[in-house]
């Protein structure tokens, strides 16, 4: 290092040592910010390296054949010549426990054979997961043991079988926490599926093969030979290899999502960091032009500041790979129940490096604009202060206002690896920042032109200081504005989730819904209900039905056909469907028109959903329909439009009444229970006597959904975090250094004779009206996102809660009198000469 | 006596909104090696502007700048730093002492940018010899309006300048301390031989030195030797 390279570091520690709170609170802006990168860089990196090497952990086999329905002759033949090594039918059922009368909604999984072959079953006693096969035992999920007070020992009723528990399931290959709230799984041997009696017509269950290759196979090879030759028997192949990329995959969008979040947050700081070091520079210039009348050059005045800003961004990223490291260790527990494995968390140094290089790349450009200002500052400015003296060149200004655009793209495409949503989301924060600073820039300019000259003093000192030289009104609306539109966008989106799923209280509408209802079945559970002093709000019939023939061509054709536009699950699929006379609420009739009754003698006209209308289906097309060997001709009549997401079977084909009252069918019947103790009585009651029925509790259901947004939405704040804590320290940052502009004015006042009372007053106000603004614009952007992501993204009506405005309005205005007011008690506590002499 | 600072034809405007305001019209003098110079004048006479044209810290529209042999035209603003830096001294009536560093370190500045091995040791004896010695690690808003100005003193000589600026070295101080200043002054230009350029309003001041330049509306009025030897 030679002689001035030394003497330029010299003087920037210098300097630096005199402003160290301000630089220090810069660094802290940038902090949170790359700490939040850097966490979630290293989770992603040990996520996709334990996806790898638990691949076959996380499958427990090398892979899987499975099937919606029993494989076909063709298919099982294919299944026998490939040798199993274990197999599996599970399927959704009833359970009760006769020590408590318990009953529930379990996933049964019939395992046989010695699955897992790769990872294991976790049970608590962990001996149960090997002897429940030979002993004959059930394995029950670990909460639901819990809830149900059952313990190793008791016995569980699965159908027509009563079998003891000899251990609690704690966790399984291939199931998350999330996966299986709605129905915890429980693991019986594959022998006793039978004699459950529970596969009955109608059922819905999974048949699934698992096997072990002792020999290395190219797996994705094999994949591409077979799965297509199962596919055409509705089976399904899936390798470990394919399923875990699927499962990294389906991580990287959290990941980037998290990303996306962190990076904002890292964004807000630099912005705190340009406008802070904007005043900073400012009030160096002085010493600057006195370095250059000294003999120091361009270069040197503003290598100088350079140095320090790359100091505090080195220092920073440093820190914030730091704290980034052991943030990462939260994360395999704040997603624990979205992982499907543990993740073994190990530090890789790429992660560490970025963080560094984000805290230096990131705080130079951000603060480059200012820091280009020592560049051009005249010797001259020692005589007499010249405010357009130290100007850079407009052409140079574009070039770094466009670096800084093209900096935020590509980080964001490195983060997304997707050009356009980069762009999007680039484009998206340049909007809400130019929401925000724009609204604050019409405020001051609002205030200039309507300036309430009747005010008394203190009021119009405080507002004359929001547009004052180096006002940093802009740069903390923003700060305050962005910090509580996030809280307020996740506090309303939350609200939108939640809404859809209330439980409706009124009576018209069920809130238990039994399936698998046999036709025999019908009359007896219908009686049940209504002994129970309880209504039928539906019951609806269920028959199902293949595409045999579509527009005069066999499904066997097209299936063969690759020029089709066609999907093939189109072709493949059983439909589950329904007949009756009117449409429900969740459906809107958008082509045709709609037949209540079968014609004797004539084509049945039918009624498709409109996704199916996607497939080339359209009106006047003929089908032939395999209803369970019986062929059946139709023409389709009208296309619906069918709101999936509403709790009530939906129906890709309708028939007209008339059509398939013959038909083999069973049903779904649906009631409205006022409470748990009454929804308890009905299912241990149908459950003792039709044990093949399953039946949905929606208001358990609507409190797992609860659950789980909850879940999200304790990840989605975490995140938020970052930027509001980074938000505040913006904050204090700016406040801080507006300190060092005000003090002066605020002792020379109080050398005119102004009281402590008023200048707290004249502060007061200052932050009220920016902390008023900053957040009323904040909830207001908020709202707007909201109203947008309601009608756009959930497509459900949205009616604002008044939490943000009652809460979080008043709470951060409060937060920003607070740090505001905090700023001004050097003044109240020194005496005027005191601090003229120390702000010199 | 060889001239260190030679100005010829000098003319300084500047445009204020659509007017052109000449601040400065056809100044020419001279300043031998080793002399001491008074620039005096009314407020708004143009004195600080010449003063910041002399040194090189600004431009003018027409005429030429010889400072210590280099004509400051043909100069680029990095060039004019470097010939400060070797060549010349600065006082301020606001004494612009750097507020976050050390009177030491303000005093070390002018020779560590010269890369001078002993600038810390050199600096120290300077401070000493303002009588300093004992404030040397105490920052300006630590000292009183005099030591900063000694302080600027002891900055001002530490590259042994051989022409120092000085503007209205005393306008801050009191009558007792800016005596004091002054005497430290003239003593500094005695031992080192430097040329001393002091702008100033006070007559009395500007009658110590050998020359007076009279300013008056941005022009010369008088240019005179005094009895000062």
């Amino acid at each position: 290092m030679n002689k001035n390279t030394t003497w330029l570091f010299k003087m920037a520690w210098r300097d630096a040592k005199a402003s160290r709170v301000r630089l220090l609170l810069f660094m802290a802006s940038i902090i949170l910010g790359i700490a939040a990168v850097v966490s979630i860089q290293l989770f992603s990196a040990n996520l996709k390296d334990n996806i790898k090497l638990q691949s076959k952990a996380l499958m427990g086999a090398d892979y899987i054949i499975d099937s919606k329905q029993e494989p076909t002759e063709r298919a099982q033949a294919l299944i026998d010549s490939l040798q199993p090594d274990a197999k599996e039918i599970n399927f959704v059922s009833m359970i009760a426990f006769p020590k408590n009368g318990g009953t529930k909604l379990v996933k049964v999984r019939g395992l046989g054979g010695d699955f897992p072959f790769y990872g294991t079953i976790d049970t608590q006693p962990s001996a149960a997961a090997d002897t429940y096969q030979d002993k004959g035992g059930a394995l029950v999920d670990a909460t639901l043991m819990l809830q149900f007070d059952v313990k190793p020992g008791d016995s569980i009723k699965v159908g027509a079988v009563t079998l003891p528990i000899l251990g609690a399931l704690k966790a399984i290959p291939g199931s998350t926490a999330i996966s299986t709230s709605v129905a915890p799984p429980i693991v019986i041997p594959y022998e006793y599926i039978e004699q459950t009696d529970l596969l009955q017509f109608g059922s819905r269950k999974e048949y699934q093969f698992f096997y072990k290759t002792d020999e290395p196979i190219d797996l994705e090879q094999f994949e591409d030979i077979i799965d297509p030759q199962l596919k055409a028997e509705e089976a399904d192949l899936d390798t470990h290899t394919s399923t875990s990329e699927r499962l990294g995959r389906r991580y990287d969008n959290v990941g980037k999502f998290l990303n996306l979040a962190a990076f904002i947050a890292l964004l807000l700081g630099c912005i705190g960091i340009a406008s802070s070091v904007h005043i900073y520079i400012k009030e160096k210039l002085k010493a600057i032009a006195v370095l250059k009348c000294m003999g120091a050059s361009r270069m040197q005045s503003f290598l100088i500041f350079l140095i320090q800003i790359a100091g505090i961004g080195i220092v920073g990223g440093l820190i914030g790979s730091l704290i980034g490291i052991g943030l990462q260790e939260l994360f395999p527990y704040i997603l624990q129940d979205f992982l499907p494995f543990s993740v073994e968390i190990s530090i890789s140094a790429q992660p560490i490096l970025i963080g560094i290089f984000l805290g230096l790349f990131m705080s130079v450009l951000f603060a480059l604009l200012p820091l280009l200002r020592t560049w051009y500052v005249s010797p001259l400015e020692v005589l007499r202060v010249d405010e357009k003296g130290a100007q850079e060149p407009r052409k140079l200004r574009y070039v770094v206002i466009g670096a800084v655009l093209l900096f935020l793209f590509l980080f964001s495409f490195w983060l997304l690896n997707d050009a356009l949503f980069a762009l999007g989301f680039m484009f998206a924060t340049l909007i809400a920042f130019a929401a925000l600073a724009g609204v604050a820039t019409l405020f001051i300019k609002g205030i200039r032109k309507y300036f309430p000259k009747r005010w008394g003093f203190t009021a119009r000192q405080s507002l004359l200081n929001l547009f004052r030289p180096n006002n940093q009104t802009v740069v903390l609306v923003v700060a305050i504005g962005l910090g509580t539109c996030l809280i307020s966008t996740l506090y309303f989106t939350k609200d939108i989730l939640l809404a859809k799923t209330e439980v409706d209280q009124s009576t018209d509408n069920a809130n238990i819904i039994i399936l698998d209802v046999q036709s025999e079945q019908q009359e007896a559970i219908e009686n049940r209900i209504t002994e129970n002093d309880l209504s039928i709000v539906n019951s609806i019939p269920i028959v199902t039905t293949r595409i045999h023939k579509i527009k005069g061509r066999l499904a066997n054709e097209l299936r063969q056909d690759t020029t089709k536009q066609m999907r093939n699950w189109v072709l493949n699929h059983e439909f589950r469907s329904t007949y009756r006379e009117t449409m429900i609420d969740s459906e809107e009739l958008i082509a045709g028109e709609w037949t209540s009754h079968a014609t004797p003698n004539a084509p049945i006209v039918i009624s498709i959903s409109d996704n199916l209308a996607e497939d080339g289906i359209d009106i006047g097309d003929n089908i032939t329909f395999n209803v369970q060997g019986v062929l059946m001709e139709t023409t389709v009549g009208s296309i619906r439009k069918v709101d999936w997401r509403q709790l009530q079977p939906n129906f890709n084909i309708v028939f007209p009444a008339g059509a398939l009252e013959q038909a083999p069918q069973f049903r779904v019947i649906s009631t409205y229970v006022p409470d748990e103790a009454a929804s308890a009585a009905l299912q241990r009651d149908l459950v003792a006597e039709f044990p093949n029925v399953s039946i949905i509790d929606l208001r358990q259901v609507y409190t797992i959904v609860e659950d789980i947004l909850d879940k999200v939405s304790w990840v989605i704040n975490f995140m938020a975090f970052f930027s509001i804590t980074t938000g505040i320290i913006v904050l204090i940052g700016s406040v801080r250094t507006s300190k060092y502009q005000r003090i002066k004015e605020s002792v020379l006042l109080r050398t005119l004779g102004a009281k402590n009372g008023q200048i707290l007053k004249i502060s007061a106000f200052e932050y009220l009206f920016l902390g008023l603004l900053g957040s009323l614009v904040g909830v207001l952007l908020a709202l707007i996102s909201s109203l947008a992501l309601a009608l756009f993204l959930f497509k459900e009506p949205f009616t604002p809660s008044f939490i943000p405005f009652l809460v979080f309005l008043p709470g951060i205005t409060v937060l920003v009198l607070a740090i505001g007011l905090s700023n001004i008690q050097t003044v109240i506590r020194s005496s005027p000469l005191e601090v003229l002499r120390r702000e010199g | 006596m060889p001239k260190i600072l030679n100005i010829t034809g000098l003319e300084k405007t500047y445009s204020s909104g659509n007017k052109q305001l000449t601040v400065l019209q056809n100044i020419s003098f001279s300043v031998e090696k080793g002399q001491t110079f008074s620039i005096v004048g009314p407020s708004g006479s143009g004195k600080t502007t010449l003063l910041g044209l002399c040194a090189g810290l600004d431009q003018p529209n027409s005429g030429s700048i010889e400072l210590c042999g280099q004509d400051l035209s043909t100069l680029n603003e990095d060039e004019r730093a470097q010939l400060r830096n070797k060549n010349v001294g600065f006082i301020f009536q606001n004494f612009q002492l750097l507020p976050t560093l050390t009177a030491l370190e303000n005093v070390s500045v002018p020779l560590e940018l010269q890369g001078h091995k002993d600038a810390v040791k050199n600096s120290l004896a300077l401070l000493d010899k303002v009588g300093l010695a004992d404030r040397v690690h105490h920052y300006p808003s630590q000292l009183s309006g005099g030591e900063q100005q000694r302080v600027a003193l002891a900055r001002a000589f530490a590259n042994a300048p051989s022409i120092l600026f000085a503007d209205e070295p005393t306008g801050n101080l009191d009558e007792e301390t800016g005596e004091k200043v002054i005497q430290l002054l003239l003593e500094l230009n005695k031992e080192a031989g430097t040329t001393l350029v002091i702008i100033t309003h006070d007559l009395d001041l500007a009658n110590r030195t050998q020359q007076i330049l009279r300013l008056k509306g941005g022009q010369v009025l008088t240019n005179e030797r005094t009895a000062v030897l």
